[in-house]
C-alpha cells in the first residue's frame, strides 16, 4: 500500500549561516516596492485620512454628506457601467480566447490575437474616445454613411457620450482584457479530461456541466471582477467623452478637486476616493480568493 | 499488496472479458501512415501489450479501439458487435491515460463514481460501487482527496479504478506507468496486472517500455510502421525474436560483423546457425544476446578475433554486464555477478558465443529507441 507520507519524518530546516541575513533576491524588487509604496499606498493613506478630516479635525462629515442623491447616482452609475461592460467584455472575451485556445497554438490566430489583446489591452483615454468619436459620433463617418441609408443610430439622443456609449468604449478594452486573463486558463484544460469524460459516456453537453464549466468557472467569474475593477476605475475615457456632470465616481472626483465654481471640496473627493477604494479592495479579495482555487486546478 | 475486495463487491464490478478483434485498421495522418494494416485478435480476459517506438503506430490502435479516432478502413469489433462507427461514450470502454486524467474539482471518489453518474446509476449505488473500486485498488482511505492531494501513482490507481467502475468491455491503458518514477512503475505495474485478473477484463495496454511489456502482459505485440512485427509470449519474444527490428528493440543485442555462408554466419572463426537458414550467402550482422556471450580469463590471451579488453561492468543484481573492447567493436556478455566481479577493468579475457540459432541484419541502421 502507498502511503501518502510519513508523518514521523520532519524537515528538517537549513540551517542559517551567520545568524539573520537579508535575503539578496529582495533587492531586484526594491525598486518596485519602493514606486508602489510612494504611488499607492502613501496616496491610499492620504485619501484615507482625508477623508476622515474635517476642518477643525477628525470628523465624519464628507462620509455622510456622500449621502446625496448625486453621488449616489454616481456610484450606481459606475456600478452599472462596470458590471455591464465586464459582463459583455467577459462573456465576448471569453468566446475569442476559446476560439483561439482551440486552434493551433503555434497559429497565426492565436499570435495576432495575443499580441493585438496586449497592445489594445491598454488602449484608452483620449485615443479612444477620439476613435468613437470619428466613427460613431455625431458627425462620425460611420454614422453619417448609416444616416445617408435612412438609418440614424441617435434618433432618440447622442447615446454615445451617455452611459450605454460609456459601456460600448470600455469593451474596446474590457474584451482584450478578458482574453489576457482568461487563455491562461482555457489552456489548462487537459483534453484528457474530455476524452476521459467520453470514455466513461459522457457527451459534450455532460463534459461542459461537469467538467470544463465548473473548472472554469472560478477563472470566468475571477476574469469578470478583473473587468469590472478595471472599468470601475476608468477614468480618462469617460473624461475624454464627457465633459459635463457628474455622471460617474472618477469624474465626480476629479471635478471636486479641480472645479473652479466653489464646487471645490478636497474632502468629498477623498471620501468618494475611499469608497471606490474599499469596492475594488473588496472585488481584488474575490479575484484572488477564484484565482487561487483556478491555479490549484488548471496547471 | 493484499486483495481485500469482498467478493460479493468485486462481482458487481467484474463483468467477463469479450474477445476483441482488430481487423487489418488503417490510418493515415497527413500522408504519413500510422497504422498499415494492422490485425489483432485479443481473447476474453487476455492482456495484450502493444510496445514498439514512438510514432509506430501503437496508440493510434488503443485510440482506434476507444473510438476516440476513427479509422480509415478496417474494422473494431468487441464481444462480436462491430463498433467501428460507434462514438466513443457508446462503446463501453474503460481508459486510463498517460497522466493528468483525473478531474481535478472532483475527489477520488467522485472521480471514480462519474461513469456511474454518466449511467444514471442512483447515488447510493455509486457511492457503494465508487468504494468498492477504491477498494479493489487499495485506496479506500484516500476516497476524500483531490487529485493534486495524490501522488502520481496514487492518481493512476483511481485512474484504473474510474476506468473499472463502468464495467467496461474492454480496458485500454494508455502509457500508464510512464509518467512515474521507476519504483512505483515497478509497484503499479504488479497492481494493475492483479486487478486485471481479478476483473477478467480483456485489455490493451500500449507502452514503449519493453519491460513493462513482457512483464505484464500475457501477450506481447511488437509494432514497427503501423504494424505488428511479432505477437507472441513475452518468453517467445525475448528469446526466438522473429525479425531483426524485435530482437534489437526487445532486450539488448550485440550487432557482431559476420560472414552467411551456407546456413551459418561465421563471426570471427565462430559459426553459428541461422534462424532462416535459407539466407543468402555474403555478409551480414549477426544479433547476438549478451546472454549468449560467455568471457573467460584464463588460458591464451594475448591476441586472436575473440580477446579483448574489460572496460566496464554494469551491476544489476544478480547478473552484471560486461562490457569487453575487442579492438574494432564492443561486445556486451550478460554474467553472474559472482563471475563479474572477477573481471575488473583492464583484464584482458577471451569470449565465447554459445552457439543458438541466430538472427542476420543486412541493414546498418539500427530501429529507433523509444
Amino acid at each position: 500500500m502507498i502511503a501518502a507520507g510519513n508523518p514521523d519524518v520532519k524537515t528538517a530546516r537549513r540551517p542559517r549561516e551567520g545568524g539573520r541575513r537579508f535575503p539578496l533576491h529582495w533587492i531586484g524588487a526594491l525598486p518596485f516596492l519602493i514606486y508602489v509604496a510612494l504611488f499607492l499606498l502613501l496616496p491610499t493613506a492620504i485619501v484615507v485620512v482625508g477623508a476622515f478630516a474635517g476642518k477643525a479635525g477628525p470628523s465624519l462629515s464628507n462620509i455622510t454628506d456622500l449621502n446625496q442623491g448625486f453621488l449616489l447616482n454616481a456610484f450606481f452609475s459606475s456600478l452599472l457601467i462596470s458590471t455591464a461592460s465586464a459582463v459583455v467584455g467577459a462573456v465576448a472575451g471569453a468566446l475569442l480566447a476559446y476560439a483561439v485556445a482551440t486552434g493551433n497554438p503555434r497559429g497565426v490566430l492565436r499570435r495576432v490575437v495575443s499580441s493585438a489583446c496586449g497592445v489594445l489591452a491598454q488602449f484608452g483615454g483620449v485615443t479612444l474616445a477620439f476613435a468613437f468619436i470619428a466613427t460613431i459620433g455625431s458627425v462620425g463617418f460611420i454614422r453619417l454613411w448609416l444616416q445617408e441609408r435612412g438609418i440614424d443610430i441617435f434618433a432618440n439622443g447622442v447615446w454615445l457620450t451617455e452611459l450605454p456609449g460609456l459601456v460600448l468604449v470600455y469593451t474596446y478594452f474590457q474584451i482584450p482584457l478578458m482574453v489576457l486573463v482568461f487563455l491562461p486558463a482555457l489552456d489548462g484544460i487537459r483534453p484528457q479530461w474530455r476524452e476521459a469524460t467520453e470514455s466513461l459516456g459522457g457527451g459534450t453537453w455532460h463534459y461542459w456541466r461537469y467538467v470544463a464549466g465548473p473548472l472554469l468557472a472560478p477563472a470566468f467569474l475571477g476574469a469578470t471582477l478583473l473587468l469590472f475593477a478595471n472599468a470601475f476605475s476608468a477614468y480618462a475615457t469617460a473624461a475624454a467623452l464627457i465633459s459635463q456632470g457628474n455622471p460617474i465616481v472618477p469624474i465626480a472626483i476629479s471635478n471636486f478637486l479641480t472645479s473652479e465654481t466653489g464646487r471645490n471640496n478636497p474632502g468629498l473627493a477623498q471620501a468618494l476616493a475611499l469608497g471606490m477604494v474599499v469596492i475594488v479592495a473588496i472585488v481584488m479579495a474575490l479575484y484572488a480568493l477564484l484565482q487561487r482555487r483556478t491555479s490549484r486546478w488548471l496547471r | 499488496m493484499t486483495t481485500t475486495v469482498a467478493a460479493a463487491g468485486l462481482g458487481t464490478a467484474a463483468r467477463a472479458g469479450v474477445e476483441v478483434r482488430l481487423e487489418n485498421l488503417q490510418r493515415r495522418y497527413a500522408g504519413v501512415t500510422a497504422l498499415d494494416g494492422l490485425s489483432l485478435t485479443m481473447a476474453p480476459g487476455e492482456l495484450v501489450a502493444l510496445l514498439g517506438p514512438s510514432g509506430c503506430g501503437k496508440t493510434t490502435a488503443l485510440r482506434l479501439v476507444a473510438g476516440l479516432e476513427q479509422a480509415d478502413s478496417g474494422r473494431v469489433v468487441v464481444g462480436g458487435e462491430d463498433v467501428t462507427g460507434q462514438p466513443t461514450n457508446k462503446r463501453d470502454v474503460g481508459m486510463v491515460f498517460q497522466a493528468y486524467s483525473l478531474f481535478p474539482h472532483l475527489t477520488a471518489w467522485q472521480n471514480v463514481a462519474f461513469g456511474l453518474q454518466m449511467r444514471k446509476v442512483d447515488a447510493r449505488q455509486r457511492r457503494q460501487r465508487a468504494g468498492e473500486m477504491l477498494e479493489l485498488v487499495g485506496l479506500s482511505g484516500f476516497a476524500d482527496r483531490f487529485a493534486h492531494q495524490l501522488s502520481g501513482g496514487q492518481q493512476q490507481r483511481v485512474a484504473l479504478a474510474r476506468a473499472l467502475a463502468i464495467q467496461p468491455k474492454v480496458l485500454l491503458l494508455d502509457e500508464p506507468l510512464s509518467a512515474l518514477d521507476a519504483k512505483v512503475r515497478a509497484r503499479l505495474r504488479d497492481e494493475i496486472r492483479r486487478v486485471q485478473l481479478e476483473v477478467g477484463i480483456t485489455t490493451l495496454f500500449v507502452t514503449h517500455d519493453q519491460e513493462e511489456a513482457l512483464a505484464i502482459a500475457d501477450r506481447v505485440g511488437v509494432m514497427h510502421s503501423g504494424r505488428i512485427e511479432q505477437l507472441g509470449p513475452p518468453t517467445t519474444i525475448y528469446s526466438r525474436p522473429a525479425t531483426p527490428f524485435v530482437a534489437e528493440f526487445v532486450g539488448l543485442t550485440n550487432r557482431l560483423p559476420g560472414v552467411v555462408r551456407g546456413g551459418e554466419v561465421d563471426v570471427r572463426g565462430t559459426r553459428l546457425p541461422l534462424v532462416q537458414p535459407d539466407a543468402a550467402d555474403g555478409p551480414a550482422i549477426a544479433l547476438v544476446r549478451p546472454e549468449a556471450v560467455t568471457v573467460a580469463s584464463g588460458g591464451e590471451t594475448a591476441a586472436g578475433p575473440l580477446v579483448g579488453t574489460v572496460i566496464a561492468t554494469a551491476f544489476l543484481g544478480a547478473t552484471s554486464r560486461v562490457s569487453i573492447d575487442l579492438g574494432d567493436l564492443t561486445v556486451l556478455a550478460q554474467l553472474p555477478t559472482s563471475e563479474a566481479t572477477a573481471l575488473p577493468a583492464g583484464t584482458r579475457v577471451r569470449i565465447a558465443i554459445r552457439p543458438d540459432p541466430v538472427l542476420i541484419s543486412r541493414d546498418e541502421a539500427a530501429p529507433e529507441r523509444a
